[in-house]
């Protein structure tokens, strides 16, 4: 019995490839296929996707539950709209060059003072935290324009080689834009592939499933917990400097704390406990979010709903339940 | 020759005495059984060691290092680790990765994040050495949660075993499995930590599996110690034996 | 002086209002470690329903002294919501992780925001009237209406029944078994279901009641719940979540703490508080006299 042969969780890079190609093709068909109006959809989509990426790696991956991660979003929105405003180029580029530091650092400070704590003071912590800097957006209105928030024109893609003026510069915007942020997208779902299957990985999902077995392998807990709050918020953070040149305007709307709950609801929707989940879950969200304000006034009651009934009934989200029933379907099928 | 030794060392917890004024020696090389009732302090002696529990006073010597406050991770890379009396492991990641997670840590390459784990062959061979050596091989794609009781307490060894400690504290490392898995148990851990030459504490209530297992048997009682020796020694004490069996021996 | 004895008594009756909510809030989780996202909607609920039977009693002609019997109406409407919750909506969670509870806590915030929406619409409700059923005081040279005072006072006696019935009575020895040993309580024979149902319809009466006394003094607005849970959070953050003595004082401190913060610095006002909130977490996590 050699001990090499053993089967073991291999090749990962190689599964990501296999099972992702096929998807990374469709997503690079889909311009090609549907129009304008279903293409802004479908990047708001993908920013949606990136936020809950960036936010599972703090529950999902490390155990704490942040109710608060609508600050990160916020923060790179309000980045972007400070860049336009007082900095001057409209150039994507410089907006998340400027902007991811200023996530980075935001998460760091947050992170700092919430990784002190977990569970439910955490998630409270993290929620009065977000609140602090919703206050002051909306107060401090000669700065960040209060509730009526600060606009951000469209910006010049790739250091200015494309801009968007002309007759038909939206659609020839929001074309550009989808596969600006598509590639963005990869790279972040790449990037934190190799983040959660890396050694650093297995210490959060160790230090999440014992915190005191973690300790004594001579873990420093609360210094992984801070890195891993770090990471998520400027994933997330990005997801925010990436929306707001699309949604032209940033508000405090979208530091609210109920903001941050729609982020915990897309982790939930997808699945927490795996890695496609919040993709799925943002995504999906999206998709939801946009049919029931379509279909009705009361969308939120609609949402509210689905909420709830999806926390009943598909406790580990729509990739968990597929998985689920995928397994089921092999089992049976190698009754042999 | 010393491996560790403690120097009037005392805890209390409110009224009880749980560790009172020890000095206990551990020798390098050996297996050892710590015995006695519940709540005689077992626990908390090898908890005091660990860094889990601060000492109301006295001193731990380290191959006469002073290490009575350093922390857990200090204790760890000065070699002293432990397992858990109940079964303390990563349920949601695999065998493999519980094995895995120690060596990266005692490696310090815990910070490393834009590599792939398993691209790290020299740690995933270490892994599945020491998977072997406790017969876990073949479970190493396995879900820790999921396991036989037998195994998680085996795997509960192995984890603390690839940190590759000079002094190992197993904290009932066969409490809750049954008389012939117990057997199993203890032959691998034993062979295994004599084979990679570290010195052992085991506490432990079956006195069988001390008898069988132990080069030196420690009896705690109340905070103190009552008795130390080789099996033969502790076999011969008459006090021990009437603690042991709660009952006057005849004369 | 006159103005400041008004800020004084609007602080208190603030205050007031806000250890209702968070007294409730405190309770449930004391009792039955659940965070309850929809607290302050509930709130919210209560103060709609108030005012809009409020409105319904004066168009019917029934005399104003009659309608103060719609405060703890409403307040037990809300009650009778949370009774029903309970068993449907929060029991399948207890066994499972704490985040379902907040996810499913905060679907039922999103439910009962737009419910409100759709039964009252999005103009603000009112029950002014009900002021008018009692006189206005003269403090100083100004005038200041007598009702804020009963507010003061339903909060006052609402704490005083709410400690008695916790610390003297045999229901309360109950509560306080369930909330330090649940397995323990029920091994013990203790009905927790029933106990859990009762302490959640009691936590929902206290938020209801704190919307319904609240409503003659400011309209029934669509966002109150909401804006009202953070500020609840803040209170039992200082207080400690958990204690009765906590969440009283917090509502003290943190109504002082806003009134002084409307007056010297508006802006940040709001800021202040959760920063305040923040630095308790920090340094006493627990709060002052938590339970958790």
């Amino acid at each position: 019995m050699t001990i090499d042969a053993h089967p073991l969780p291999n090749r990962s890079l190689f599964k990501l490839a296999a099972a992702a190609a096929p998807i990374l093709l469709v997503l690079i068909l889909v311009p090609s296929l549907i129009g304008t109006y279903q293409l802004q959809l479908a990047i708001y989509g993908l920013i949606a996707a990136i936020a809950a990426l960036g936010f599972n790696l703090l529950l999902g991956y490390t155990g704490l539950l942040s109710f608060g991660h609508s600050a990160y979003f916020g923060v790179g929105a309000y980045s972007v709209a400070f860049v336009v405003a007082h900095l001057g180029p409209h150039s994507m580029e410089f907006y998340l060059l400027v902007g991811i530091p200023v996530v980075a650092i935001t998460s760091a400070l947050f992170g700092y003072i919430c990784v002190r704590h977990t569970r439910i003071f955490f998630g409270i912590l993290t929620l009065a935290i977000s609140q602090v800097i919703y206050s002051l957006a909306l107060k401090l209105y000669w700065v960040t324009g209060g509730s009526d928030g600060l606009r951000v024109p469209r910006p010049a893609l790739f250091l200015g080689l494309l801009d968007f003026l002309g007759p038909q510069g939206f659609q020839l915007f929001i074309r550009s834009y989808y596969y600006y942020v598509l590639g963005i997208f990869v790279v972040c779902v790449v990037l934190m592939w190799v983040i959660v299957h890396s050694p650093f990985g297995k210490a959060l999902q160790g230090i999440r499933d014992n915190e005191v077995r973690a300790r004594f392998l001579g873990l420093r807990i609360r210094r992984f917990r801070w890195i891993s709050f770090l990471v998520s918020g400027t994933f997330t953070g990005v997801a925010g400097i990436l929306w707001v040149p699309l949604n032209g305007l940033t508000t405090p709307d979208v530091l609210y704390w109920t903001f941050s709950g729609e982020i915990v609801f897309t982790a939930l929707l997808g699945g927490f406990r795996n890695f496609a989940g919040p993709i799925v879950g943002g995504i999906v969200f999206t998709y939801l979010k946009t049919y029931a304000v379509a279909t009705t006034e009361y969308w939120q009651l609609l949402l509210g709903v689905v909420l709830v009934t999806l926390v009943l009934v598909l406790p580990t989200g729509i990739v968990g339940a597929i998985s689920q029933a995928g397994q089921r379907l092999g089992r049976r099928n190698a009754v042999t | 020759m010393t491996l560790l030794k403690t120097v009037n060392l005392r805890k209390q917890f409110g009224e009880t005495r749980a560790c009172d004024g020890l000095d206990f020696v551990v020798n390098k090389g050996e297996f050892l059984s710590l015995v006695g009732s519940n709540g005689a302090g077992k626990t908390t002696l090898v908890n005091l060691i660990s860094a889990h529990l601060q000492p109301d006073s006295g001193q731990i010597l380290l191959e006469d290092r002073d290490i009575t406050f350093t922390t857990v991770a200090e204790r760890i890379k000065a070699g002293i680790a432990r397992s858990f009396q109940i079964v303390n492991l990563f349920d949601g990641l695999s065998v493999f990765d519980n094995v895995a997670l120690s060596v990266f840590s005692r490696e310090g390459k815990t910070i490393k994040m834009v590599r792939l784990a398993e691209h790290d062959h020299d740690v995933r061979r270490e892994t599945l050495e020491v998977l072997g050596q406790f017969g876990l091989a073949s479970k190493a794609a396995a879900l820790a949660g999921g396991l036989a009781q037998g195994e998680r307490k085996l795997l509960d060894v192995a984890v603390a075993y690839a940190l590759r400690p000079r002094l190992l504290f197993l904290d009932e490392p066969t409490s809750g499995v049954s008389t012939h898995e117990k057997a199993q148990i203890m032959d691998t851990v034993s062979s295994v930590v004599r084979g990679g030459m570290v010195t052992a504490v085991i506490i432990e209530h079956d006195m069988d599996v001390v008898f069988r297992y132990s080069d030196r048997i420690v009896m705690m009682h109340e905070g103190s110690f009552l008795a130390d020796g080789t099996p033969d020694e502790i076999r011969a004490n008459k006090e021990v034996a009437s603690i042991l069996l709660g009952a006057p021996l005849t004369a | 002086m006159a103005i400041l004895v008004i800020q004084i008594l609007n602080s208190l009756l603030y205050a007031s209002v806000l250890f209702l909510i968070a007294a409730g809030l405190s309770l449930i989780f004391g009792v039955m470690r659940i965070v309850n996202l929809a607290h302050g909607s509930l709130y919210a609920v209560g103060a709609y329903v108030t005012a809009w039977l409020a409105g319904r009693g004066i168009a019917l002609g029934v005399p104003l002294g009659w309608l103060f019997l719609l405060l703890p109406l409403g307040a037990l409407s809300v009650a009778l919501i949370g009774i029903v919750i309970e068993p449907l909506l929060l029991r399948p969670f207890y066994r499972r992780a704490e985040e379902y509870q907040l996810l499913v806590t905060f679907g039922l915030l999103q439910i009962l925001e737009d419910l409100m929406r759709l039964l009252w619409g999005g103009t603000p409700l009112s029950a002014d009237t009900l002021i008018d059923a009692l006189p206005i005081l003269r403090i100083g040279g100004l005038f200041y209406p007598a009702y804020n005072l009963l507010v003061i006072a339903i909060g006052i006696v609402a704490a005083v029944i709410l400690w008695a019935a916790i610390y003297h009575t045999k229901f309360g020895v109950m509560l306080r078994a369930t909330s330090q040993d649940r397995r323990m309580a029920s091994a013990l024979g203790l009905n927790v279901g029933l106990v859990y149902v009762m302490a959640f319809g009691i936590g929902c009466f206290m938020a209801g009641l704190g919307g319904a006394i609240v409503v003659p003094t400011q309209a029934a607005v669509l966002g109150m719940g909401v804006d009202a849970l953070v500020i609840a959070f803040v209170v039992v953050v200082i207080g400690g979540l958990g204690s009765l003595k906590g969440a009283l004082i917090g509502a003290v401190v943190v109504s002082f703490v806003r009134t002084a913060g409307i007056q010297f610095f508006p802006e940040l006002e709001l800021a202040v508080l959760y920063l305040i909130a923040a630095l308790v977490l920090l340094v006493r996590p627990s709060g002052l006299f938590s339970t958790a």
